[in-house]
Formats: structure tokens, C-alpha cells, sequence
């Protein structure tokens, strides 16, 4: 009895340690906010706007990667071909790239010296970074790699049958994906958005390499509490605190998959 | 002998006997982590660090670093350690409890906020002086030569955000020269805006001369007239009352100290 005791605790302990670990953090947070200057918080003019950006180019984001990412997805769950394990891992290197990794990579490829980058320059005279679209750029290098697992692993529980079905009713792959695939998966992609958006949201290192930081134009939310910490921490928590509060929407949105 | 060899060998000291071992293992293990030996019968003969850990402005990085080197060269067993961000930054993990023996900022207005009671006893000297100066790619691709060129719509400008002392410092310069510039980001440090410049991306940028000296050609400057331009003064902050922290100090102040300065585009103080 004594040692069963011992032995719960053992995991209990641990556990617990972990929960606080997660969670002393955010409470702290809460405590440390200015509740009645917060309405005066939010109205500054570094906090609106860069909620505005961050909304619009994670949304854009998020676009862009299911229009790419679910067709991937859906060849990287089916391909048989002996270079879709390869493919799949390539996929998966933003994924543990250090983000600020990324934005030097981002700024080699698309920057006005970069590889892509300078074709641009010369044929469109425009040139990607510290700009919004070096913002959406960021986010879905980053974002990109959580959509493609999380679909495809939908995907691939999806039984075979169905797709080979359709076919043999004479289907289009085209059509497959678009009539069967997709809306049997819709549970996957939305978790798959949820992540990938979450990440968008959260991108710092890429964006502040690749896109800089501009007040309305480049500045992303978490841009603008890292900036803020120094001159102004009570506008700096406030803005975490949406950013917070945001988060838990998008995890009550999951509910239904994580929280059963 | 100086009077500490490591500063954390005093909490292996007091130890009563029944608890002793367990204790006396845990403060092993601290001793280890923390890079100190403990000094206890046969072990002694480890030689002991003294490690200095140093916050300086990221202006400070090649000429501070070569210090440290020599530093460490010229006295054995010293250990030290050097981190670089924003002064800005430097004083707000001051402020937040950041282990730090010794500070250098750019500007004697970035101690503003520094909580006085963290400044040692008569820590504060003057270690080096700083002016503006605008860089561009090699080459000048943007035809930059003046301050007025950076109101050119065409052009991309750099500057350091206005948290950060080269920031602030190129606003005023910015103002009293009535130039609006056509800024495309705000940099956390001068090093982050310098590399924009150093990568091609940015057409011009306002930093320090030394951030220019210290580039070695790899960035081109374009001086600031003295009428507008602004002087920042290094103060060094000594934290602790170390003694290997003060000699440290002593050797940046000294005449080897300001040579590598000089070396890296500071003026004297």
C-alpha cells in the first residue's frame, strides 16, 4: 500500500512539476498586467496596428498554405515513389529549423543580393523584403511544414478504398481530391490550419530577419511586444495578453479534438 | 592571493557533518555547472577561473572582444565572457537580475534606467567616445553622400529602433539636420541595422563610425558634418566588487585597452 503510494507519487510529482512549469509563466502575466490602464494600453498606436498586420498576413498565410500545402500533402500520403520519404523530410526541415535560420535563408533566396531575388530586381524592379509580403513570406515558410504533417497524417488513415473507388467510377484525381479526399479529411485540415495559423501568429526570428520591423508594415505583433519591453512594458504585457487570449480561442476552436 | 578564488566557493564551506554529504554533492555539482573547482584536500590542484561576465553594447563586439582576448592572454586562469545587444536591452536584463560583473553602453543616457543601487562603489568610468556616421553597401549603390539623399523615396534606410541609443541618437541627428528619411525598418541593435546594409538589403543606414572602421571595407561610410551629428560617451559599469572584474576594467581603460579601441574607430573619452 505504502509502495503503491510511493509509486503514484513518483508520476504525480513530475506531472505536477510540469503543469506549474507551463503555467506560472502565464499567471504571471496576468498578475502583472495593468487590468484598469488596459483599454489605454491597447489604444496605443504600436499595439492596433500591429494586431491589424499580424491578422492580415497569418490569414494570408494561411491561404497560401492550404491552396499549396493540401495537394502536397495528399501526394506525400499516397506517392509510392521512392523519393516521397525523401520529400517528406525535406518538408519537415523548417520545421526544426531555428526560425531565425530561416529569415537568412529567406533573405539568400529572395532578398535584392539573393538568388531569386535579383532576377526580380532587374525584371520586376520590386524587391521582397521590408515588405508585408516578406511578412506572409516568413509565416509560411514557418507554417507551411505543421499544415503538410498534420494533413497528411489525416490522409493517410483515410482507407484507400475510397479514392481507389472513386476511380474506378471514373473519377479525375482532380476530381478524387477535390469531391472525396477533402471533405473526408476536413477534421485534419482544420487542425492542420489551427497549428499552422497558431505558428504564423507566433513568428518572430524569420520576420525580423527577413521583413525587418516597421510600425503598420512589418511589424507583427510579437515584433511589437519585443520592441515595446524596453520603452513601454505595460503596453508590451498588454499586447500579450491578447496574443494569449487569442491563443486560447484557437484552442477552445480544437476543442473538439484535443480536449475530449 | 586574492582574497576570492571563485566566488561561489563560500557556499561549500559551512556545512555541519550529518548532512554533510548530500550537501556537500549538490555543491560539487554547482561548483561544476558554474565552471569553479572546489578546493577541497587532493583536488586542489585544478586550476582555478576566475570568469568575468561582461554586457557591452553590440557597437562594442570586434573591439571588446580583441580586449577580452588579450585579457585573458596576458592574465591565465581569467575566463571572460562577453555578451552584446542593444544598451537598451544590456540595462533592462540588468534591471531583471541578469549575472553580470561589468557593463559597457553607448551613451551615458542608456544608464538612465539602470537601477543605481546595482552600480558598484565608484564603478563608473568613461571608456570610449562614439560619433554617427551613415554606411552604405560597397560601392555606394544608392548614391548616398549626404544626409539628405535618406529622404529619397527610392531609397531603402536602416536605423535602429528608437529604444536603442544609435536610435535615438540618429533622430536627433535626423532632426537638426531636417532630414525626414525614408526609413524601411527600425533594427533592434546597431548590428542588426549595420548587416542590413553589410547584406545588400538596405540602401543606407545610420550607425557609429566604429560600426564603420570595424567593418573593415566591407560597408562604405558617408560622414555626418559636425554640426548635426552627435558624440555618445562608453561608460563602463563595474557591478561587483570582484577583484578580477576590477583588473579587467583597469586593462580596458588601459593604454592597451584604448590602442584596440582606437584600432576599431572609438575616439578617446
Amino acid at each position: 500500500m505504502r509502495a503503491l503510494r510511493w509509486s503514484r507519487a513518483g508520476l504525480l510529482i513530475p506531472a505536477w512539476v510540469a503543469i506549474a512549469f507551463l503555467l506560472v509563466p502565464l499567471v504571471a502575466l496576468l498578475l502583472k498586467a495593468d487590468w484598469t490602464g488596459m483599454p489605454a494600453q491597447l489604444a496605443k498606436p504600436s499595439v492596433v496596428p500591429a494586431l491589424r498586420l499580424s491578422l492580415l498576413t497569418t490569414s494570408l498565410a494561411l491561404v497560401i498554405c492550404a491552396l499549396l500545402g493540401t495537394p502536397l500533402a495528399w501526394l506525400l500520403a499516397r506517392s509510392t515513389h521512392r523519393v516521397t520519404p525523401w520529400l517528406r523530410a525535406l518538408v519537415t526541415v523548417p520545421l526544426v529549423l531555428p526560425p531565425v535560420v530561416g529569415g537568412v535563408a529567406l533573405l539568400m533566396a529572395y532578398g535584392r543580393e539573393g538568388a531569386v531575388g535579383r532576377t526580380l530586381l532587374e525584371v520586376a524592379g520590386w524587391s521582397i523584403p521590408f515588405t508585408p509580403v516578406a511578412v506572409v513570406f516568413a509565416e509560411t515558410f514557418v507554417a507551411l511544414p505543421f499544415y503538410v504533417l498534420a494533413v497528411e497524417g489525416s490522409m493517410r488513415g483515410l482507407d484507400p478504398r475510397y479514392d481507389g473507388l472513386a476511380a474506378t467510377l471514373g473519377a479525375s484525381p482532380w476530381r478524387t481530391f477535390r469531391t472525396v479526399v477533402v471533405p473526408m479529411v476536413a477534421p485534419g485540415i482544420a487542425s492542420g490550419s489551427a497549428l499552422a495559423w497558431a505558428r504564423a501568429l507566433g513568428e518572430f526570428g524569420a520576420t525580423i530577419t527577413f521583413a525587418g520591423n516597421f510600425p503598420g508594415r512589418t511589424q507583427t505583433a510579437p515584433l511589437a511586444v519585443y520592441v515595446a519591453l524596453e520603452s513601454d512594458p505595460q503596453a508590451a504585457i498588454a499586447l500579450s495578453l491578447v496574443m494569449l487570449l487569442i491563443s486560447v480561442l484557437v484552442l477552445g476552436a480544437l476543442r473538439g479534438r484535443w480536449l475530449r | 592571493m586574492r582574497p576570492q578564488l571563485c566566488r561561489h566557493a563560500r557556499f561549500a564551506a559551512p556545512v555541519a557533518a550529518p548532512v554533510a554529504a548530500p550537501v556537500a554533492a549538490l555543491a560539487v555539482a554547482a561548483l561544476a555547472l558554474t565552471g569553479c573547482s572546489a578546493a577541497t584536500g587532493s583536488q586542489a590542484k585544478a586550476p582555478t577561473r576566475h570568469t568575468v561576465v561582461v554586457l557591452a553594447a553590440s557597437s562594442l563586439t570586434e573591439s571588446l572582444t580583441a580586449i577580452a582576448a588579450d585579457f585573458e592572454a596576458s592574465h591565465p586562469g581569467t575566463d571572460v565572457q562577453l555578451s552584446f545587444a542593444a544598451s537598451s536591452t544590456v540595462v533592462t536584463q540588468v534591471n531583471q537580475g541578469a549575472p553580470a560583473d561589468l557593463i559597457a553602453l553607448a551613451g551615458t543616457s542608456s544608464m538612465g534606467p539602470l537601477e543605481k543601487g546595482r552600480i558598484a562603489k565608484n564603478g563608473i568610468r568613461s571608456m570610449a567616445a562614439n560619433t554617427l556616421e551613415i554606411a552604405t553597401p560597397p560601392g555606394n549603390p544608392g548614391t548616398v553622400n549626404s544626409l539628405a539623399d535618406l529622404s529619397r523615396p527610392t531609397l531603402k534606410v536602416v536605423l535602429c529602433a528608437a529604444t536603442a541609443p544609435c536610435g535615438k541618437a540618429a533622430v536627433k541627428t535626423l532632426t537638426a539636420a531636417d532630414v525626414v528619411a525614408h526609413v524601411v525598418s527600425y533594427e533592434t541593435d546597431v548590428r542588426a541595422t549595420l548587416a542590413k546594409v553589410r547584406l545588400g538589403e538596405a540602401d543606407a543606414a545610420i550607425v557609429y563610425h566604429s560600426d564603420v572602421v570595424s567593418a573593415r571595407g566591407r560597408v562604405h561610410g558617408v560622414q555626418i558634418p559636425a554640426s548635426v551629428n552627435q558624440r555618445l560617451d562608453y561608460p563602463l559599469v563595474r557591478l561587483t566588487n570582484d577583484p578580477t572584474t576590477a583588473e579587467l576594467m583597469t586593462y580596458v581603460l588601459s593604454d592597451q585597452g584604448r590602442k584596440r579601441l582606437r584600432d576599431y574607430g572609438f575616439l578617446m573619452p
